[in-house]
C-alpha cells in the first residue's frame, strides 16, 4: 500500500500510551492487518476521547506526547494505524519497538523536542490542524485556521531508506 | 577503552553497517510463537519467498493460547505448525510438548552467552540472563530474521546497575526489579541495555536472572543482561558439556563476554537492596511501585501466578511454601500456570500441584494465558488481579480489568486473605 504523510491531525494529550491501549490483545487473534482495522485505540485510557468518533476517522495523522506505543512488541499496533489510513505519528519520544516497527512498514514515527510538540498542541486552539510532511526537506507544515507553523525534524539516514523502500523487508531483500 | 557485553556482543555479529549508527546483526536465534509468527508467514508466502534462512537457528512454540480456545487460535497454531513442519523445524513445541516461550527456550539448552536472539514478544529481554543480547522485535523484523537471519538496530547504550547487600527474607527478584522499575520510570532505558551487576545478581539462581531481565522492557530497556558465570554454566551443563572439556573451561571461554573493567557505561546505579521491602504495582504502569506494607488490604477478585516472569519451578516453590496446609480466600479464585511441561511434572513429583491445589487453587497447563487477556482467567469489567505477571496496563487482563504486579510468594499470601497482603505477615 502506498503511504502518504499529510492530512488532519488527532491530538492525543497523554504520554505512556501503550500498545495494549493502541489494539487490545484480544484482538491479535487476527492473521490480516485488515481485520484490525476496527479496533483502533478502543482501550486508550484519555478523557473526552471517543474510538468510534469522527475526528479518529478523518485523521491522517497522530500526534501525540512522549514515550508512545510501549508495552509489548506487537507489530499490530502500527497496523492498525496502517489500515485506518494513519502512516505519520509525530510524538515526544517512542518505545523502541514501535518506532522501529513504524519505519520497517516504511511509515513514519517522527520525534519532536518537547517545546515543538507543544506549539502544535496549541495550535490546535486555532482549529482543525491539517498536516504536511516534506520527507526531502524534513520539515513538518501544519495549518490551523489563520496560522501556519513550520517545524524542521531529524530522520536518520537508515529510516529515511527504510521509508522510501516501502518497509525493512524489501530493503533487507534487495541487500542481504 | 573496554566495552560493555552488549558491545562486545554486537562487534562479534556485525554483518553490515547501511548507514551510520545502523547495525545489522546475524541472528544465533529466530525464536517464533503463534500470535506474531503468522503474518510474516503469509506475507512471505504472498513474496514467493517461504523460506528460513537456518531451520536449526529457528525455534517455535505456541504458547499464548494452547490448546486453541476457537477458530481464529486453532489457524494461527495450524499456520505455525504447518510452517514448522514445511521447513522441518524440529525444535517446535505443540501441545503436550509446549510451554511458555520465555521459560521453554531456555529451558531446552537454547540459549547460550554472546548470542543474539530475537523473537516477536517484547520480554525476549529475559534471555540475556544468559549473557545474551535479546531482544523483543515485531512482525516485519522477525520476517526478515526467518528469512536473512539478520536484524537491524541503532547500537544501544548501557545502563548498569549495580545490586549489593543481601534480600531479605521473602523478597525476591520480582521485588528487586519492580523497585528498579520504579527508580527508572516507564522510559528510562528506552533504546538502552541494563546490565545488571553485584553480589546480588551473582548470588541469584537462573530463574531469579530470568524474573529480573524479563522485566527490563518495561523500564523501555532492549535487553537486560547478567554476566554469564558459573551458575550460568551449572544451568547449561547438560546442554554444553560436549563442547567443553570441563565447566571451568565453559566458564573460561564465557568469560570473552564480560564487560571489560573499563567498559563506559551511559549510568551506573547503585542500589543496596538488603532494606527492600515486598514490592507491588498499583495504577496501571509498571513503574507505579509500592511497598506491598503500603497497599495491604485492598481487595483482589483473583490470583494468578505463572507467565514468563514467575511461572519456573523457583516460583512455584516459594508460593507452595507459603500455602502449604492452608485454604485460599473464599473471596478469591486462585488460578497458577506452571511455565513448561518440565515444570508442571516437577512440581508435580515435589509435591506442589498438590499443596496449590488442596488449597483451592485452579491448575492450568502451560500457557501465556490471562497475562494478556487472551484466554484462562480473563477478568470481568471492575475486577482486581494480583498477579505474577509483568505488565499492569489499563485493561491488560480483561477490558475494564486492573493487575496489581507480585512477586509469587506476595501472591500467595494475597490469596490466602483476599486482600493485598505482605507474605512475612503469614
Amino acid at each position: 500500500m502506498k503511504k502518504h504523510f499529510t492530512g488532519p491531525a488527532i491530538f492525543l494529550d497523554r504520554s505512556d500510551i501503550n500498545t495494549d491501549e493502541i489494539i487490545p490483545a484480544k484482538y491479535l487473534t487476527e492473521v490480516t492487518k485488515d481485520a484490525l482495522k476496527p479496533y483502533i485505540l478502543e482501550d486508550l485510557k484519555l478523557e473526552g476521547f471517543d474510538p468510534n468518533g469522527a475526528t479518529l476517522k478523518n485523521a491522517r495523522v497522530v500526534i501525540t506526547r512522549a514515550n508512545f506505543g510501549c508495552g509489548s512488541s506487537r507489530e499490530h499496533a502500527p497496523w492498525v494505524f496502517e489500515v485506518n489510513n494513519i502512516h505519520t505519528i509525530i510524538a515526544e519520544s517512542y518505545a523502541r519497538i514501535f518506532r522501529q516497527n513504524m519505519f520497517n512498514g516504511g511509515m513514519l514515527a517522527i520525534e519532536l523536542p518537547k517545546e515543538e510538540i507543544e506549539r502544535l498542541f496549541i495550535l490546535k486552539s486555532q482549529g482543525d490542524v491539517e498536516v504536511a510532511v516534506d520527507l526531502d526537506k524534513q520539515v513538518i507544515t501544519a495549518a490551523a485556521g489563520q496560522q501556519c507553523i513550520e517545524i524542521p525534524f531529524e530522520l536518520s539516514p537508515f529510516d529515511k531508506a527504510l521509508v522510501a523502500a516501502g518497509g525493512w523487508v524489501d530493503f533487507a531483500d534487495a541487500r542481504y | 577503552m573496554g566495552k560493555t557485553i552488549a558491545e562486545k556482543i554486537f562487534a562479534a555479529h556485525l554483518r553490515d553497517e547501511p548507514f551510520p549508527g545502523a547495525k545489522v546483526l546475524s541472528l544465533d536465534r529466530v525464536l517464533c510463537h503463534e500470535i506474531t509468527t503468522p503474518v510474516a508467514i503469509a506475507d512471505l508466502e504472498a513474496r514467493g519467498k517461504d523460506r528460513v534462512f537456518d531451520r536449526t537457528k529457528i525455534k517455535a512454540v505456541i504458547d499464548h493460547v494452547t490448546p486453541a480456545k476457537d477458530s481464529k487460535t486453532a489457524l494461527q497454531a495450524k499456520m505455525l505448525r504447518d510452517w514448522a513442519r514445511r521447513h522441518e523445524i524440529t525444535d517446535f513445541f505443540d501441545v503436550g510438548h509446549n510451554g511458555v516461550c520465555h521459560a521453554i527456550f531456555p529451558e531446552k539448552g537454547y540459549i547460550r552467552p554472546g548470542f543474539t536472539v530475537i523473537m516477536g514478544d517484547s520480554h525476549t529481554c529475559t534471555h540475556g540472563a544468559f549473557g545474551a543480547f535479546a531482544a523483543g522485535v515485531g512482525t516485519t523484523d522477525l520476517e526478515v530474521g526467518i528469512l536473512k537471519g539478520v536484524c537491524a538496530f541503532r547500537e544501544p547504550a548501557t545502563i548498569r546497575i549495580n545490586l549489593t547487600g543481601t534480600l531479605a527474607p521473602k523478597v525476591y527478584a520480582k521485588d528487586v526489579i519492580l523497585f528498579v522499575i520504579g527508580q527508572l520510570g516507564v522510559n528510562g532505558a528506552t533504546d538502552r541495555v541494563i546490565e545488571f551487576r553485584g553480589p546480588v545478581i551473582e548470588a541469584m539462581s537462573m530463574e531469579s536472572r530470568m524474573t529480573l531481565c524479563n522485566m527490563a522492557i518495561e523500564a523501555g530497556g532492549t535487553s537486560g543482561i547478567c554476566l554469564p558465570d558459573m551458575t550460568t554454566v551449572d544451568y547449561l551443563w547438560p546442554f554444553i558439556s560436549g563442547e567443553f572439556a570441563s565447566r571451568e573451561a565453559a566458564l573460561a571461554d564465557y568469560k570473552q563476554w564480560w564487560s571489560d573493567d573499563d567498559a563506559v557505561y551511559e549510568k551506573t546505579l547503585d542500589f543496596d537492596i538488603s532494606a527492600l521491602e515486598p514490592m507491588v504495582t498499583f495504577g496501571f504502569k509498571p513503574d507505579c511501585v509500592k511497598p506491598v506494607r503500603e497497599m495491604a488490604g485492598a481487595p483482589v477478585d483473583q490470583i494468578y501466578i505463572g507467565t514468563c516472569t514467575n511461572g519456573r519451578i523457583e516460583d512455584l516453590r516459594e508460593a507452595a511454601a507459603i500455602l502449604k496446609g492452608k485454604t485460599i480466600s473464599a473471596n478469591v479464585r486462585g488460578i497458577v500456570s506452571p511455565a513448561t511441561p518440565k515444570i508442571f511434572q516437577q512440581a508435580m513429583q515435589e509435591g506442589i500441584i498438590d499443596i496449590f491445589m488442596s488449597a483451592g487453587f485452579c491448575v492450568t497447563n502451560p500457557t501465556c494465558g490471562a497475562c494478556l487477556g487472551m484466554s484462562n482467567g480473563v477478568l470481568a469489567e471492575g475486577e482486581v488481579c494480583a498477579s505474577t505477571s509483568n505488565r499492569n496496563f489499563n485493561g491488560r487482563m480483561g477490558k475494564g480489568g486492573m493487575v496489581h504486579l507480585m512477586s509469587p510468594a506476595t501472591a500467595a499470601a494475597t490469596a490466602l486473605t483476599g486482600v493485598l497482603t505482605d507474605p512475612r505477615t503469614i
